[in-house]
């Protein structure tokens, strides 16, 4: 199972790695991080790709979209 | 130095990946070059050996010096390159088969055998500037302009100046005229003012778009529910690192679309436009520190979806980490931009020079649809073309989406 704590610090280094110029202490847990750190479409799908690797879980396509903040992203894999 | 994109002048050599002896395979990256795009390999055209390099590490040059030499396999070494120029640029003789060829020249099919003495007055494109007298006299005379010296305005070569090089006089004294050295050692600027340049370049290019190409415009909004119905079901059944984005499937859409209007697909040449016979997309990558760079994805119309896809996933984390391939950047046939993401319903592009069509794509959005006297939400998108009346015109590039909407009506064909 993955808390809350290691979920959270999974998201925000994914995030990182993928948009490098963020300041993510600035980033809210309820905000759209697509819309704040500009993430397009693959940009987006490669954040789902290493969700679903560093954590071990599957997220079905029909799911994913769904996963637009951090607190979203806690929710669906808590 | 190869012309990596319309908008390049001059790109500083960082690395030679090879040595002279070694053997050369088409594709192998010879050199890496820096531009304001980031670090380019430079690919190999042909097979062979290398044989001299001609640009040393760390020197910045103008676009369409010759780098390096090759000769065919098994050929003997050519005689070193003459490092003490003779006083007046020879003409060439007729070429001669195996003849040593330009490692990365912009065509490969024009060897230049002897690199010129001084830089060549070149347009933004990298071409020549020669007026077309001047160009006509230089065939009769059998003179290679690449050769000659120009005394115009700004480097440009005139008839003068051919007949001058066939008499094989030096050029007129009065144009002794600073010109500038093929080794023209601003180095390369540090990556912090790569965006400033990059934003320059892109100014540069976009303005002759629409300075020298008469644009016209069209849109259709394309029914997308049987695409993405068949989309939603395949991606269902993968895993993440196997699902297609929709983008890709629109990507293929228009490219093989180019079947039915192929004077699309195509470039300007000096005077005239070329028809391209293989349909490489340039796919418009925004990079997140801002400016865009336009990579061919080669051979769009007859890759499958699958390999489209991994093939953009590449691309694009190799154009936002900076490390390209000459061929990427110097392939392209037509531009596909795609602002899907960025929440906009249209977008009407700027044709990318040399090239005479751009497509676009806006966001997939729900919307009310009649369709056989009833009313449906379907998923819909916008696809747009904006294409150079010079060579096409409204009547064909109606044709053009009309296709697109066909392919995408029968996405098992994709």
């Amino acid at each position: 199972m993955n808390d809350e704590g290691k979920i959270r610090a999974t998201v925000l280094e994914i995030l990182g790695g993928i948009a490098p110029e963020a300041d993510l202490a600035a980033l809210a847990p309820d905000a759209n991080f697509r819309r704040e750190l500009d993430l397009d479409s693959m940009d987006f799908q490669n954040f789902v790709i290493r969700v679903c690797k560093a954590l071990a879980v599957h997220i079905p396509d029909r799911d994913a979209a769904q996963l637009t903040t951090v607190a979203k992203c806690i929710d669906y894999l808590r | 130095m190869p012309t990596l994109g319309a908008d390049m002048e001059a790109g500083t050599l960082v690395a030679w990946r090879k040595q002279p002896g070694d053997a050369l395979h088409r594709g192998d990256t010879l050199a890496e070059v820096d531009t304001e795009k980031g670090v380019i390999d430079v690919e190999v055209f042909h097979d062979g050996v290398l044989d001299a390099i001609l640009v040393p590490a760390g020197t910045r040059v103008p676009v369409g010096t010759p780098l390096a030499t090759i000769r065919a396999a098994g050929e003997p070494a050519a005689a070193p390159v003459a490092a003490a120029p003779a006083a007046v640029p020879v003409p060439p003789g007729p070429p001669e088969t195996g003849e040593v060829q330009p490692a990365a020249a912009v065509a490969p099919t024009l060897p230049l055998p002897t690199p010129p003495l001084y830089a060549p007055a070149l347009d933004a494109l990298g071409r020549l500037r020669i007026s077309p007298s001047a160009r006509r006299l230089a065939r009769e005379l059998g003179v290679d302009p690449r050769l000659v010296k120009g005394t115009g305005r700004e480097g440009a070569i005139a008839r003068a100046d051919i007949q001058r090089t066939a008499a094989g006089l030096p050029a007129a004294p009065q144009a002794v005229a600073p010109v500038a050295p093929a080794v023209a050692p601003p180095a390369a600027p540090p990556s912090a003012d790569r965006l400033d340049r990059m934003r320059r370049t892109i100014a540069a290019a976009m303005s002759r778009s629409k300075r020298e190409i008469p644009h016209y415009y069209l849109s259709t909004t394309i029914d997308l529910h049987r695409a993405m119905s068949r989309l939603d079901c395949e991606n269902e059944r993968r895993p993440p690192e196997k699902r297609l984005l929709a983008g890709v499937m629109l990507l293929k859409a228009a490219a093989m679309a180019i079947r039915e209007v192929p004077e699309l697909n195509a470039v300007w040449e000096g005077e005239r436009v070329v028809v391209k016979p293989v349909v490489h997309v340039g796919v418009a990558i925004s990079l997140r520190q801002g400016g865009l760079v336009i990579l061919a994805l080669h051979d769009t119309a007859s890759r499958s979806l699958d390999d489209l896809m991994d093939g953009l996933r590449d691309l694009t984390a190799r154009a936002r980490a900076g490390r390209m391939k000459s061929s990427e950047l110097a392939d392209s046939t037509i531009t596909v931009t795609s602002l899907g993401d960025r929440g906009v319903d249209a977008v009407w592009g700027v044709i990318y020079p040399p090239q005479v069509a751009i497509v676009g794509f806006g966001k997939i959005v729900e919307r009310p649809w009649a369709m056989d006297g009833g009313l449906f939400v379907r998923r819909v998108v916008t696809a747009t073309l904006a294409a150079d009346h010079r060579v096409s015109d409204g009547h064909r590039g109606g044709l053009y989406l009309d296709a697109v909407d066909r392919l995408l009506q029968e996405p098992e064909r994709l």
